[in-house]
């Protein structure tokens, strides 16, 4: 079972935060615009009915000055007198002249033919309209008193309101900008929050995966997360279960093996003690048996040895090893002939090893030198930094590139194993080597000869300064 | 030990048991056999033996029960047999007294080497040793023992040997393969606890504070010495 999520190429920290910024955006906007949209409606009824106040007022005044005989000077000076009054422009027409409070600004030009025409037909009229670079609300009252045929005009531009509708507009706009970084913010903290309890899942889990078998989750006592965690658990519980009766049918054979193997190892060597008294076959035959007897014991013993670390029961003893001296005490009794390439820097060169351990290192490559080359074995002590080198050279046909990651897994031999029909090892050897070599932090390796013959060379490479200054001193 | 080795094996499995008799035989010992810790001391004090081979696990009372039990009153080479070479099995083993172990399966020409070892170390101690007298500790190997102050404590042979071994040095430091090389004839490959776990059994019985010791002093890193 896969979950895929939609979209993988963003983090669900991202996602989550960019909705939030959506919704933010969409509801802030919509309050934004409906607000700006009500003030506008408000302010404009406002400004048309104060306005219309006005008009009415000032046209009084128009028809109670204006008489047959005012002449340009008296128009200019009713209007005049009016513009003071009111925020808006005034414009009469009597006949042809046309008084203007400003005529550059609300002249005859500025009436538009429609007012024009309402008027003509002598009815009040208002129009809203443009007046120069803004919009105005322009009314028109035509003046029918006796002799006089006039019609007075008013403009009350929109201009406050239009300058309130911008401020507005732009402190609307900050506030819907404010509010998407806030929604964005809080969908981050929010994520954040909720991808905690994940963050714990995934770091128990990578736990998990490096071998921490006894991994579990605290069950945060939350009603959404506490069914997470549960099965986590359950799940971790149920593989450590079955890693551990694993590990456990592998011990209980190897330790049930132990005792019909010790019958059989005594019992091969009894035989050998009176071998005298056999024939050539039964000798041959015992030889097979002795050799196929030691090379069960040393599958037994190799895979109680690697059983430990699957069941978690190694025991370290650690204790300062001059390697050196250690090597050569370890290939003194080797019935094989081995060369040691030492240096003046790795005399007295002093690991923190577990001798036992370090020693099946040693002999199980020098096993497998001996197996796979012509008999050429050559054991090299190098420094290199704060590690200490140990390599152990062969003349055989060397590993193949692509085999030499597999060659260290279990009951691998490698092509040229299977080929030349060894069968004399236990297929644990190499893996071994491994988790002893791992135990101590160093590595192991497999690489072509140093010398460009043909051959392998395993190479052990073992850390000294970290074990010798913190390990050493503290014990 | 005038004329022929008696060697006492006490194992459950009937198989083991046999083949080892044939193997020690081989070597020209007699061995008397016993399939439980009750036979064991039954035949163990019934005849002399000169060695014990016992096994950990045994039904009813346990090896290491066993091995305290024999050793209350006798000072008999004693090899463990273990079925695991863990930690707890083999300090158990030790501290209960046993002289050496062995893991099971082992081959008996190694068990034969140990058991010729250990015997060699018994009979040593029984031809005149010169006694080593200081202040207020004097050992005496041929008696197997050592007074401290006015206390007179019996050592097992191993432990009489490894005390020997570092009071012919005194104030000098002996690396712990040194002593599995002198003591146990093991030397540079040997498992280092045989030592440890002897010395401080040596402690418990020579040291008036074993947690704080003033004869027989660890030497970091290096090993044991022993000041008089």
């Amino acid at each position: 079972m896969i979950l895929r999520p939609k979209l993988p190429q963003m983090g669900l920290r991202t996602r989550i935060a960019l909705a939030f910024a959506v919704a933010g955006l969409l509801l802030s906007m919509v309050i934004s615009l409906a607000t700006l949209g009500l003030t506008r409606q408000n302010l404009l009824q406002d400004h048309y009915n104060t306005s219309f106040t006005v008009f009415i007022n000032n046209a009084r005044r128009v028809l109670n000055e204006l008489t047959s005989e005012t002449d340009d000077e008296g128009r200019r000076s009713i209007i005049e007198r009016l513009g003071q009054t009111s925020g808006g422009f005034s414009l009469l027409q009597v006949g042809e002249a046309w008084t203007a409070t400003d005529p550059r600004i609300f002249g005859r030009e500025s009436v538009p033919a429609s007012l024009q025409q309402l008027a003509d037909k002598g009815t009040v009229a208002r129009i809203r309209s443009k007046l120069g670079d803004t919009t105005a609300t322009m009314s028109a009252l035509p003046i029918r008193s006796g002799s006089v045929q006039a019609t007075y005009f008013e403009a009350a531009p929109l201009n406050d309101i239009e300058d309130t509708l911008e401020t507005l507009f732009a402190i609307l706009l900050s506030l819907v900008l404010l509010s998407v970084l806030l929604s964005a913010l809080l969908g981050f903290w929010a994520a954040r929050k909720l991808l905690r309890p994940l963050l714990k899942v995934s770091k128990a889990a990578e736990a998990l995966a490096t071998g921490n078998l006894n991994t579990r989750l605290d069950t945060p006592g939350d009603s959404d997360l506490d069914p997470l965690a549960t099965s986590f658990n359950e799940m971790a519980g149920a593989l450590q279960n079955r890693i551990a009766r694993d590990a456990q049918f592998a011990s209980a054979v190897s330790h049930e093996l132990r005792s019909p193997l010790m019958t059989l190892t005594a019992s091969v060597e009894v035989i050998t003690n009176s071998a005298s008294r056999l024939d050539e076959r039964g000798r041959t035959a015992l030889k097979l048996l002795t050799d196929d007897i030691a090379r069960f014991h040393t599958m037994v013993e190799n895979l109680l040895e690697i059983n430990r670390y699957d069941v978690g029961a190694v025991d370290l003893r650690a204790e300062p090893v001059n390697v050196t001296e250690f090597v050569q005490q370890a290939i003194s009794g080797h019935q094989q002939h081995i060369d040691l390439v030492t240096s003046v820097e790795t005399a007295g060169t002093i690991l923190w090893a577990d001798k036992r351990r370090l020693q099946q290192v040693l002999l199980n490559l020098i096993d497998n030198a001996t197996k796979y080359g012509k008999g050429e074995i050559r054991v090299i002590l190098e420094h290199e930094a704060d590690c200490m080198l140990l390599s152990v050279e062969d003349d055989g046909p060397g590993v193949l590139q692509e085999e030499r990651q597999v060659i260290f897994d279990r009951f691998n031999r490698g092509q040229v194993g299977i080929r030349r029909g060894h069968s004399s090892g236990s297929g644990l050897g190499l893996a071994l080597v491994e988790e002893h070599v791992r135990l101590h932090d160093g590595k192991v390796w497999v690489e072509d000869r140093g010398d460009g013959k043909p051959g392998s060379r395993f190479v052990v490479k073992l850390p000294i300064s970290k074990s010798i200054t913190a390990k050493l001193l503290a014990t | 030990m005038s004329t022929t080795t008696r060697i006492l094996t006490v194992e459950d499995d009937e198989r083991i048991r046999t083949v080892l008799r044939l193997a020690l035989e081989d070597e020209g010992w007699i061995v008397e056999e016993a399939s439980s810790g009750e036979e064991a001391l039954v035949a163990f004090s019934s005849s002399s033996i000169d060695l014990v081979l016992l096994d950990i696990t045994l039904p009813g009372a346990n090896g290491f029960d066993i091995c305290k039990a024999i050793r209350r009153d006798s000072d008999v080479p004693i090899i463990m047999v273990t079925a695991r070479s863990d930690t707890h099995d083999v300090v158990g083993g030790l501290e209960s007294g046993a002289d050496d172990y062995l893991t099971k399966p082992f081959a008996p020409k190694e068990l034969s080497a140990r058991i010729r070892a250990l015997l060699r170390r018994a009979r040593t101690s029984d031809n005149n040793e010169t006694p080593l007298i200081f202040n207020d500790i004097q050992i005496l190997p041929d008696e197997g023992i050592v007074r401290v102050g006015n206390q007179t404590t019996r050592l097992t042979k191993t432990e009489l040997r490894l005390l020997v071994e570092l009071a012919s040095h005194p104030n000098h430091v002996l690396s712990r393969e040194t002593l599995l090389e002198r003591v146990w004839d093991l030397g540079y490959f040997g498992d280092a606890r045989l030592v440890d776990v002897h010395i401080s059994r040596l402690r418990t019985k020579i040291e008036t504070s074993p947690a704080h010791p003033r004869h027989i002093i660890t030497v970091r890193r290096m090993g044991y010495k022993f000041l008089p």
